[in-house]
Order: structure tokens, then sequence, then C-alpha cells
């Protein structure tokens, strides 16, 4: 046995001292997200014996970090205002609380496809594809981001042949909802995507954006939460546990605060 | 085996041979750990995942993260890394399960006892011995003929010091229902006799869990709050570790606790385990196989590959698995350790037996003027429960179907991505669905696995490996054939009705059923109580491992967790996995170290 940092007992063998010492820039996080990739490309972040005592590196667990506000990252200019009108059909705007496109929900998408997510990072991707059963699950080889995009192509494409050349952010809010009620329906059909698979995952994803915490791009401000009545990133309830039946007072805070107290805070 | 591609390809590097190496770090892994040191040996843990800590993976700060932990599955194994293929039926081609769902698979120090509920259930006495159980009272023609349960090999009675060892290792909140054979007002009426209360008093309840217990008792039912492993008071275990009042958060499943609340190997264990020098455990290191001699009946250590590539041999004496219940059966496998089930002849042992849980719910949605439940403060425990349709407590024989359930209010929490449900009916997106979510977020209960049903084995049920797909060392990913048969869909339907029935007697405007039906699918989350596939029983010809949950054909290895099941319960399995844990671990300390062989002549 040799002696490690802070007296940990590190023993002969595979321990490689410097796998405990990992530069944050080599995070959990991403290992864990990109576990195949790092596996083929040496990264210091590797096995370490234990012993002695527990191990503790900050940050090893790598806290979130907040979008970048700004332009689009995944969807073009065009596909943007189309995901923001139908963010605003899925959630309409009312006197109290904003709509889809005002607390962020096509921004959340947006970032949640160019992000892990759109290219199925860290699902099984091996061949072969086959389509088996309903209950066998998604056997697709194209991940969420390259669906996104052949299907707003071609809603673009279903919408402007419908509506002599205008595109879907362009139509009157009757027609808007009437386009989305023929996906859902599966009476509006789309040129090679499935419409209604496209229709009912943007639902899903918008509404995601909608009550997730604000730092992914959605919920801003935590209107959802407010609309709700749900105190958000909060850990104690000790105090309200017995009180049944009585309204929580408080309001919520996400994890990069209140709005009010930042900034920058979304 | 080839490990061409991410292995570098020398022979592996041999290490200083080890008195005992433990495959896995979680539960199981940890209580052997604890054991075998206490008896001077050299042990070291083996561990495919990081290190994690509440320090550093889940704190305070941003634990609450419903997107990261829940949706994206922060605290899991990547199917990149390891997956199933899945199939119904023996006669289709079984396809890669390509993201989680039916179950998700741990992942690290800790394993699932870092992002699991506690809940801490035991199964009934007539559990253990079911198909003696049943055929007695019902008679043999009573099972359906392709039902394959089994006698566990062990009694209530024998594991009841074991349960109760866990249940104080954890500090378990919860009230006694039979203290050594006497009925217990408050408790749970149908529970094997314990002999001593539970270490702390039941949790609190949030105001819709107390209307669910008012409604069963008034409908006749004797409704009791579940045991919970998060901590109602403060709390010392017997190792000196200390542990906190759970804060009602609502962030359990899926998420570590930040609070030192809820108990788990890094709460209860691995701090006190740590510090003694006969011990290590290395993380990021995954093993591929458990080495035997030229004769196959002597384990000699395992082949592990660590994360950089880099491929190593651990000779020791006795070899522990105890890894999750599938990753168990799939080293197995690919070991060639036992021979593996044919369900076509009926012959055969490893991958025999394999079940889940059968599970469904019932939401009501209560008059938001008149109800506010605060949903969000929960914990993953929480809730109360009936135990009259559970196991063999109620007479099957007009119901044409056995086993059963505990139905509960056991919601644990109110995340709003997966919490904010509309009453039937509602359009799913626009401004109807905009104000029925905001109308019933508060007012609505959701118990998500409200009923906790038993899970029984079929002779066409089970693992095997897979023709086609491969993971990322080259090797045959395991196979699994599952669907439902129709004794658990009819106790489904019979159980998620009695359910429904005390949810509409709270007061709800609107039910709305979610019974379980078939085909089994991979896609809908249940719970990761998956079972089965290396169990344990009285003969070598149908059952991989001795009561002591030593194999039968290696001595010198024994297999702990949930694959050991014959057959799930209606209950939440991890305190029969700790207690077999406990079990084995006595076994090997007060009989296989005196004499290293078979404990049990087969």
């Amino acid at each position: 046995m040799i002696a490690g940092p802070h007296g940990t007992e590190l023993q002969e063998g595979p321990s490689m001292v410097e796998n405990k010492v990992t530069p944050t820039s080599v995070r959990r996080r991403e290992f864990l997200a990109g576990t195949a990739m790092l596996l083929f490309n040496a990264t210091p972040l590797g096995a370490a014996t234990i012993s002695g005592q527990l191990p503790w590196t900050p940050n090893a667990g790598s806290p979130p970090s907040r979008i970048k506000l700004g332009p689009w990252e995944f969807f073009t200019g065009e596909e943007g205002r189309t995901m923001e009108a139908i963010a605003d059909c899925v959630i309409p705007p009312d006197p109290e609380t904003p709509g889809g496109k005002e607390a962020g929900c096509a921004v959340f998408v947006d970032r949640q496809l160019a992000g892990p997510y759109g290219q199925q990072d860290g699902l099984y991707i091996r061949p072969p594809f086959v389509k088996g059963t309903k209950s066998q699950g998604s056997q697709s080889e194209v991940g969420p981001a390259q669906k996104y995009r052949e299907a707003l192509g071609s809603f673009d494409r279903a919408c402007k042949s419908r509506y002599s050349g205008k595109a879907f952010a362009d139509l009157s809010a009757a027609e808007r909802d009437a386009v989305l009620k023929g996906l859902e329906s599966g009476d509006v059909k789309l040129d090679g995507a499935d419409g209604k698979a496209f229709f009912e995952q943007a639902i899903k994803d918008i509404q995601m954006g909608f009550f997730a915490d604000p730092l992914y791009g959605g919920n801003r401000d935590m209107v959802a939460w407010k609309m709700i009545g749900y105190p958000g990133a909060r850990y104690n309830y000790l105090d309200w546990v017995n009180r049944h039946n009585e309204r929580f007072p408080l309001p919520p805070v996400g994890m990069t605060g209140r709005a009010e107290w930042t900034s920058q805070a979304r | 085996m080839d490990l061409s591609g991410s292995v570098k390809s020398h022979m592996p590097r041999k290490l200083p041979k080890k008195d005992v190496v433990i495959i896995g770090f979680g539960w199981t892994g940890a209580i052997m750990a604890n054991e075998l040191t206490d008896e001077g040996l050299d042990v070291i843990a083996l561990e495919r995942g990081p290190w994690r800590d509440a320090p550093t993976d889940f704190p305070p700060g941003y634990m609450q993260d419903e997107l990261r932990y829940r949706v994206r599955h922060e605290l899991f194994l990547r199917p990149d890394q390891l997956t199933f293929t899945f199939r119904n039926k023996i006669d289709q081609t079984a396809l890669p399960i390509r993201s989680w769902g039916a179950f998700m698979p741990p992942n690290g120090v800790g394993g699932g006892g870092v992002h699991w509920n506690a809940e801490m259930w035991r199964f009934l006495p007539s559990d253990f011995v079911l198909k003696t159980h049943l055929t007695e009272r019902y008679g043999k023609d009573f099972l359906p003929e392709d039902m394959t349960i089994q006698d566990w090999g062990i009694t209530y009675d024998e594991l009841e010091p074991h349960y109760d060892r866990f249940e104080y290792l954890c500090g378990t909140s919860g009230t006694a229902g039979n203290l050594n054979g006497k009925i217990m007002e408050g408790g749970n009426p149908f529970e094997g006799p314990r002999s001593r209360p539970y270490p702390t008093p039941a949790q609190a309840q949030p105001f819709s869990h107390t209307l669910f217990g008012k409604a069963a008792r008034e409908l006749g039912y004797k409704p009791f709050p579940q045991p919970s492993g998060n901590l109602s008071q403060a709390y010392t275990n017997p190792l000196g570790l200390q542990m906190g009042p759970c804060t009602y958060c609502g962030f359990c499943e899926w998420f570590g606790c930040s609070n030192y609340s809820k108990a788990s190997p890094q709460t209860t264990i691995l701090p006190y385990l740590i510090r003694k020098p006969n011990f290590s455990a290395r993380d990021n290191s995954e093993v591929v196989k458990i080495n035997v001699d030229r004769s196959g009946k002597h384990a000699t250590g395992v082949t592990f590959v660590d994360t950089s590539g880099e491929k190593w041999e651990q000779p020791a004496d006795l070899v522990i698995l105890s890894a999750f219940s599938l990753f168990n059966v799939q080293l197995l496998l690919h070991s060639k350790i036992g021979m593996p089930y044919d369900p076509a002849s009926n012959t055969g042992v490893i991958g025999r037996n394999y079940t889940h849980q059968t599970i469904s719910t019932v939401n009501g949605f209560f008059d938001h003027k008149k109800f506010n439940f605060n949903p969000f403060i929960a914990s993953g425990a929480i809730g109360m429960c009936i135990d009259e349709f559970n196991g063999d407590n109620f007479d099957h024989g007009p119901h044409g179907f056995v086993g059963g359930g505990y139905v509960g209010q056991v919601q644990t929490g109110a995340r709003p991505i997966e919490s904010t449900l509309t009453p039937p009916g509602t359009p799913k997106w626009g401004a109807a669905w905009k104000s029925a979510v905001r109308d019933n977020y508060l007012s609505t209960v959701k118990p998500g696995t409200g009923v906790h049903g038993s899970s029984y084995a079929y002779r066409d049920v089970y693992l095997g490996l897979d023709p086609t797909y491969k993971d990322r060392f080259g090797r045959p990913l395991m196979q699994i054939t599952m669907d439902l048969h129709d004794n658990e869909v009819k106790q489904n339907r019979f159980l998620t009705d009695k359910f429904a029935e005390i949810i509409k007697a709270m007061g709800a405007d609107h039910v709305a059923k979610h019974y379980r039906t078939a085909p089994y699918d991979i896609t809908q989350y249940q719970t990761t109580h998956v079972n089965g596939g290396a169990i344990m029983g009285t003969d070598p010809s149908t059952s991989a491992l001795n009561r002591y949950l030593q194999h039968w054909d290696v001595p010198n290895l024994f297999v702990l967790g949930a694959s050991a099941f014959p057959q799930n319960a209606g209950y939440n399995p991890t305190l029969t996995v700790a207690a077999l844990a406990y079990w084995a671990a006595a076994a090997i300390r007060d009989k296989y170290l005196k004499n290293s062989g078979r404990l049990i002549d087969a």
C-alpha cells in the first residue's frame, strides 16, 4: 500500500491516483451522458480505488447549467417561428398566465434538441433497426432532432399548399387550430413524416418545457408553477405536512432563485 | 469473448488475491462486505458505475430537478452501456430496449438504494411457501397449468431476524401490526409476527393520504401507514451512523436524498465500512466474467474492465455476485455457470422464473374549491395502505385467480411534468387543457403504484441470450421473454376495482381507472422490481441456488438479490432482498467459513 492524498490508502494495482483528482472540465455528467464515447477516448475520469475514507471531489456530480439566451441553437428561424406558433396553440395565453411562446416553451424544445436528447445520446443505437410491435418500443435509428427537422419541413409544405402559400405562423387562430386538430386526428397527413406522432411529441415536449425548471428555457419566471400552485425547488415541508386543506402560502423558487433576485433569472 | 474495440488487447493484468470479491456495490454488496469484513476477511467490492453521494451528486440546491433526474434518467444506467432485448412471445423476434421504460436499472455505488422510494415491506409468511400453501388450500387444479411458482426453501420465521436487522439498520418508520403474534391496532394485521416494534414511529401523513385511510376504514378495511425508509425522526443506527428526519420534499423516487433522511448504503453502511482496513472498493469497474477452474466447480475470481478499457483479473477465494437482478443472471450466462433454462424442454435453471410486478393506478379528481391536497408534500414511502387483497389474505376460490397486492394512496409527490393530470375527457392541449390543469393540480389524487400486485412465474416467461444484438464488448445482450398471463390480468382488474371504490369514497368527483392489460409493454413504467432468473430453492434441477443463496454447482459463489425470488409477491422487494443478504451472510459466517463446500446436499 502507498499513502494517497489526505491520508487515503491507495492500494497496489489499478488505483491510478489521478482518477479522483479529476479536472472539473471533464465532469461526471458528461461522462455519464457519453459513456461509450469516453470509453473509446481515454479520459482522466476513470476507475479509482476507494478505501480508508469516502471520496469527495468538488462538483463531481456536475451542477446544472442554465441555457444561454439568444438565437436558436437547433431550429432555423422559420422552424422556430412555427414552433412558437404551435406552442401558443398547445398553451394559449390567457389574462392570468402567458402562453407557450412567451413562457419560452419553443426555446426549451430548441435547447433540448440541440443537446444530448436530440441525438439519442446514451441510448442503445446499434443495428439492426427492425420495426417491432408497439410493446417493444421505438426502434428508430434517428433521434428526435432529425425527426423534428423532417416533420417541421413537411408540416410547412402541408400548410402552404393548403392555405395558398401561407406558413403556419401566419394563419388565423381558427386555421391553426384546424390544422393541429387535423394532425391529431390523422386527417392532415404529412409527406414523408408521421404527422400524428410529430404533434403528439410536440405537445409532450412543449408541456414539459412549461413545467420544467426555468433554467431549461421554458416556464419563464415560473409562470406555470404560479398557475398551478407548485412551490418549486424547495426541500422542507416539515411544518406543513400536518396542515391539511390549507393553501401553502409561499411563491415558487427555481434552481436559480427568482426572477427579481437576479438579472438573468428566467 | 470478443472484447475488441473498447478493451486494450493484452491479457488481463492480475491483481493480488483477495479473500472475497464482491460484484456490484449496492445494498446487498454493502451488507455482505460489512458482514464479511467483521470476520477479518480481506474484501474488495467492484462497482460498474461511479461513486455517488449527497454533497456532490444530489445536493439540496439542485436535486429537485424533475427533468434531469426523472425524465432524462441522470442517476441510471445508460442503455448505451448495457441493455436487454425484449419480446412478448417465444415465436417473436426480440428487439433491443433502446431507452428505459418498464423498469430502470441502477448504476453506481449504492445501486438502486440511492434513488429508491424506500418502501420497507416484509413478505407474508405464505409467500415463502407459495406452491405448497395454494395447493393445499385450493387444490393443484386451481393453478394455471403453465404457472411455475415454487417454494423458496426458507420460511418467514427463519428470515424474521434478518428482516428485523435491516429495519433497524435503516431506522424504518412504521406501525407494527403483529408483535410476536399479537395483532396491534393501527398496523397491518396481515403481516407476519415481528419480534419488536419499528425503530421509529410512522411518518406523518399528508391530507389525501389521511383521507384514504379514513375512507378505507369506513368501508370496513384496516388501513395502516406504509413502512418507510424515509425517517419520521432523527435516528442513530447500530453502526453509529446518524440520519435526519425526512422533510417531505417529495423527491425520493428517481432522486437521491440530499438530507440524509432516506435509508441508502451511503447513509446506513458505507461511512462505517470504508474505515475498515480490510475493505476497499473500486468504482467505474465492470465485471465481465466470473472465472472458474477446469473442473467448472470452483470460482477463481473475476475479470473486470475499467473505464479506460484496461482489463484486470481479481483472484479471490469467495465470489459474491450482488449486482442488480438482471445483471446477475446475465453474468452467469456469460460466464457459463449453471445450465441455461430451455422453455421447450423445461430444463436448465439460469433464466428460469423471471417475473416483474403487476402495477396499476386509479386517479381521483376532486372539487378544487373544497379540497387542497398540497400534493407536493410527500415522501417516497409515504402513504396509507390496506392489505386485505394481498397474497392469500382473502379467499381466491370465487375469483379464479391467485395472488394480489397492497393498494393505497402512496403518492410520492407532485413533480409538475408528470403530475399535471386532467379529468377524463379533457382535450390534450389548448385553452380547455390549460384551465383543467390549473384547476386540478392541487386537488388530484395520483397514487402512482397504488395497486401493487404480485407477478407469478410461467414456463414461457424467462431470460436467455439474444442471437442478434450485442453489447459494447461484443457479447450477446440478454433477452427477456415476458407477457402478462390471464391470472395477473384478472388479479389486476379485481384489485383496481376495489381500489377505485375507496378513491370514490374519499369524495372524488371523477375516478380514472388505469388497468394493467396484456400485452406486457416494455415502454410503460411499472416498477424496477424485476426478479428471478437465478432462483433459490430445494431442487437443483429447478433452482440455481440453494436456500443459502449458494450456487448449487459452484459452492464458493453466492448470488444475492431479487434474482433469487422464485416469483414476486405483492410488495416492494428491497427489504426481502436485504434480509436474504443478511441470511446468506450468516450462513457464510456460521457455516461456510468453517467448512467451505456445499452447505446443502443436492
